[in-house]
């Protein structure tokens, strides 16, 4: 029997990078999921949360617990939506009616590369890509819900790939939500430094499992005029055919 | 917008833009990483170390009226004095008063954050007394007149031809090929001379210790020695969550603060101080005072959400992890404490209205949290810090509109679907016009550092009524 998952798209993914969301459910299906995009979702409230706005962020968490309740495996493609879920809501939602509500669903929803490994059993999903890639290991996926090996064990499978070690990895890239907007300049300055660090890596692409990361550095190689470009693991795990052009990439 | 957010914004663009000192600090923030993980390798668990100097910690903080008591009575029985302090005033009015009264010239101070945060120095100068800051790093930003760029390394920003200039300029030596062992010499000269001249030694305290009645000091240099026991008076100035209960604590923080702070297995002189000099004894000072400063600690002790932040022994770990830190360096916060610590700290200590800001100058990337070997939780109190910042009423009336939006458009799939196209079209247009950047563009904050982001055709949930199912 198909395992049946529920798919939980970040809002700006939804808005603004589509594909993402649309590899991913190329994946899934590849490996023998019934996807279904339950269309009630909005957002997280991961933005209202994160600034300090818990009294806008509460109605988007219940709202978004009351709509995945019913669904036994949610999947996400990024990390730091998942760990909103996962690790925020138990406080954000501390005296709401929906809280134990809100735990549960915090344990049913995965990361995408955690779902494919740890859930799914998978780690060769039969792709290709014959390019050079360094992986970012961004920051909530990483430090907050431990997901390091399962993108890697996923990376080592494609075929054709050139994996290359990025120096300082775990150093944040700078987008962190409004924090790209508030403080825009220090925040443009921690993603050249990540270029720098991506240049010295040799790397064509750099991947992560936080497409977030990927929108703000996509747009520091652009302002400094880099070769550099982006592409979220779903984008590369998507390719199938040797030499195929990558889909999912931007700049 | 306070004034001093104003301040950080302006900084922060300088800093942000300046090539080499993101050289100079990633250089030295590098050796430091190297350092502090060979460090841990020392450790048999260093993990285990962590929890016992965070319960160490805690302990203190949870019984903080009792140890503090405990600790002053047994400064007394030994003939000290113990001086309690509830704002910075206080504190400088009791040492200004007691240097009057000893008819003090000259002071030599070693290391202690909490009399930059107090501005001690200051306090002592107004009534004509020379203070000497005889930690390397602090006396080099003393004679450039700034404050420590770090808590722990103070003039960490500058280079060694820096240095060899400004001794150049204000000492009068002249150094060769910026030779530190012979920065270092010229350093010396002048501080011992001040040794031996001051009247009073004043210095800060890592630890007290309730059961035993001790302060207890880290350096480096010796220089805590010497302010010790040298002038005729010793004053100890700290804060009153440097409170531990019991002097084999010292076990386990000793070893987990030098790691933390330079990699190092322990600090090389770490003294313990109880009191004047007793008879029989040949050296130490004839008089002993312990200031113990409030100065906003009970505001965060009062809180029990933010009760923990107590625990911290200013290590630096924070600091020297943060990546805003790494960009922005030490000066541009404002505060005494910088980073992820000072961002907590001087909010809730000094103000949320004024200081609010400093808690959102982070990009929640967490990774001081896996640092600070008392295990506080920062990104939660930089989170929390924020959510109290705006429940009283700090929001700009954009935020507030864009927040209220936010919240209608996300209570309803088809709002939201409604917003996000029209949000897409409008864009369209005003990229179609070239208005790109002004400030009719909703992306100009994103577009001012970044390329801007290219257009989908269709959102997914567009692409999915139409392809979903196929």
């Amino acid at each position: 029997m198909k395992r049946k998952v529920a798919l939980f798209v970040p809002c700006f993914v939804d808005q603004v990078l589509p594909q993402v969301a649309i590899d991913t459910l190329t994946v899934l299906r590849r490996v023998g999921c019934d996807v279904v995009f339950p269309e009630d979702q909005t957002c997280c409230g991961q933005p209202g949360f994160n600034t300090g706005h818990w009294e806008a962020a509460l109605p988007c968490a219940e709202r978004f617990v009351r709509v995945f309740s019913g669904y036994d495996c949610i999947v996400c493609p990024s990390g730091s939506c998942t760990s909103m879920v996962r690790s925020h809501y138990p406080e954000l939602l501390a005296s709401s009616p929906l809280r134990q509500d809100a735990i549960d669903v915090g344990q049913r929803v995965f990361e995408f590369s955690e779902f494919l490994v740890r859930v799914a059993g998978v780690s060769d999903v039969g792709a290709s890509f014959p390019h050079s890639v360094a992986y970012h290991p961004a920051c909530h996926a990483t430090r907050e819900l431990g997901i390091y090996a399962e993108p890697m064990q996923l990376l080592r499978a494609v075929r054709h790939i050139d994996l290359r070690p990025l120096p300082n990895e775990s150093e944040c890239c700078g987008f962190g939500g409004m924090f790209s907007a508030k403080f825009g300049m220090i925040s443009a300055a921690m993603g050249d430094t990540k270029a720098v660090n991506l240049e010295q890596s040799g790397a064509e692409f750099v991947t992560a499992i936080d497409p977030s990361c990927l929108m703000h550095l996509s747009g520091v190689f652009g302002a400094t005029r880099r070769k550099l470009k982006t592409i979220y693991l779903a984008g590369i795990l998507a390719n199938t055919a040797a030499g195929a052009a990558a889909k999912g990439a931007s700049r | 917008m306070s004034a001093a957010s104003q301040e950080f914004l302006r900084k922060a663009i300088i800093k942000s833009a300046d090539l080499d000192h993101r050289a100079l600090i990633q250089k030295g923030m590098l050796s430091y990483d190297l350092a502090v993980a060979k460090g841990k390798l020392r450790f048999a668990d260093w993990e285990a170390a962590r929890n016992r100097c965070s319960a160490v910690k805690a302990e203190g903080i949870a019984n903080l009226a009792k140890y503090l008591t405990e600790f002053e009575q047994r400064v007394i029985e030994r003939g000290g004095h113990v001086h309690w302090a509830e704002n910075a005033g206080q504190a400088n009015e009791y040492v200004v008063n007691l240097a009057r009264a000893r008819n003090v010239k000259t002071v030599v101070k070693s290391k202690s954050m909490v009399t930059e945060e107090i501005h001690l120095a200051s306090a002592l100068e107004k009534i004509g007394i020379t203070v000497w800051e005889t930690d390397l790093g602090e006396f080099i930003v003393q004679l450039r007149n700034e404050p420590p760029y770090h808590i722990v390394t103070p003039a960490m920003h500058l280079s060694r031809r820096q240095i060899a200039d400004l001794f150049r300029d204000k000492l009068g030596e002249d150094v060769k090929d910026a030779d530190p062992v012979r920065l270092v010499a010229a350093a010396r000269v002048a501080l011992r001379r001040a040794f031996f001249s001051a009247e009073m030694g004043i210095s800060g305290a890592n630890f007290l210790v309730a059961d035993s009645g001790m302060v207890a000091i880290s350096t480096n240099e010796g220089n805590g020695r010497l302010t010790t026991s040298i002038p005729r008076i010793h004053v100890v100035v700290t804060g009153i969550e440097k409170v531990i209960p019991r002097l084999s604590d010292l076990a386990a923080l000793w070893p987990v603060l030098a790691t933390s702070g330079t990699g190092q297995p322990i600090t090389t002189y770490s003294t313990l101080i109880r009191g004047p000099r007793a008879a029989g004894e040949s050296d130490g000072p004839e008089e002993f005072h312990v200031v113990l400063v409030d100065n906003g600690r009970t505001e965060l002790l009062a809180n029990p959400e933010t009760e923990e932040v107590l625990q911290c022994i200013r290590c630096g770990a924070c600091l020297n992890i943060c990546p805003i830190f790494r960009q922005v360096g030490g000066h541009t916060y404002g505060t005494t404490y910088p980073g992820p610590i000072g961002s907590i700290y001087t909010p809730r200590t000094a103000g949320l209205s004024e200081w609010g800001h400093l808690s959102y100058a982070c990009s929640l990337c967490t990774a001081c949290k896996g640092v600070c070997p008392v295990k506080i939780d920062l990104p939660k109190q930089l989170l929390i810090t924020r959510r109290d910042f705006i429940a009283t009423g700090n929001v700009k009336p954009a935020e507030h509109a864009g927040f209220a939006g936010f919240r209608w458009a996300s209570a309803d799939a088809g709002r939201f679907q409604m917003l996000g196209w029209v949000g897409r079209k409008a864009l369209a247009v005003v990229r179609a016009l070239g208005l790109s950047g002004t400030v009719l563009d909703p992306m100009r904050v994103w577009t001012k550092y970044r390329s801007p982001i290219a257009l989908p055709k269709q959102s997914f949930r567009e692409w999915w009524r139409k392809n979903g199912n196929k």
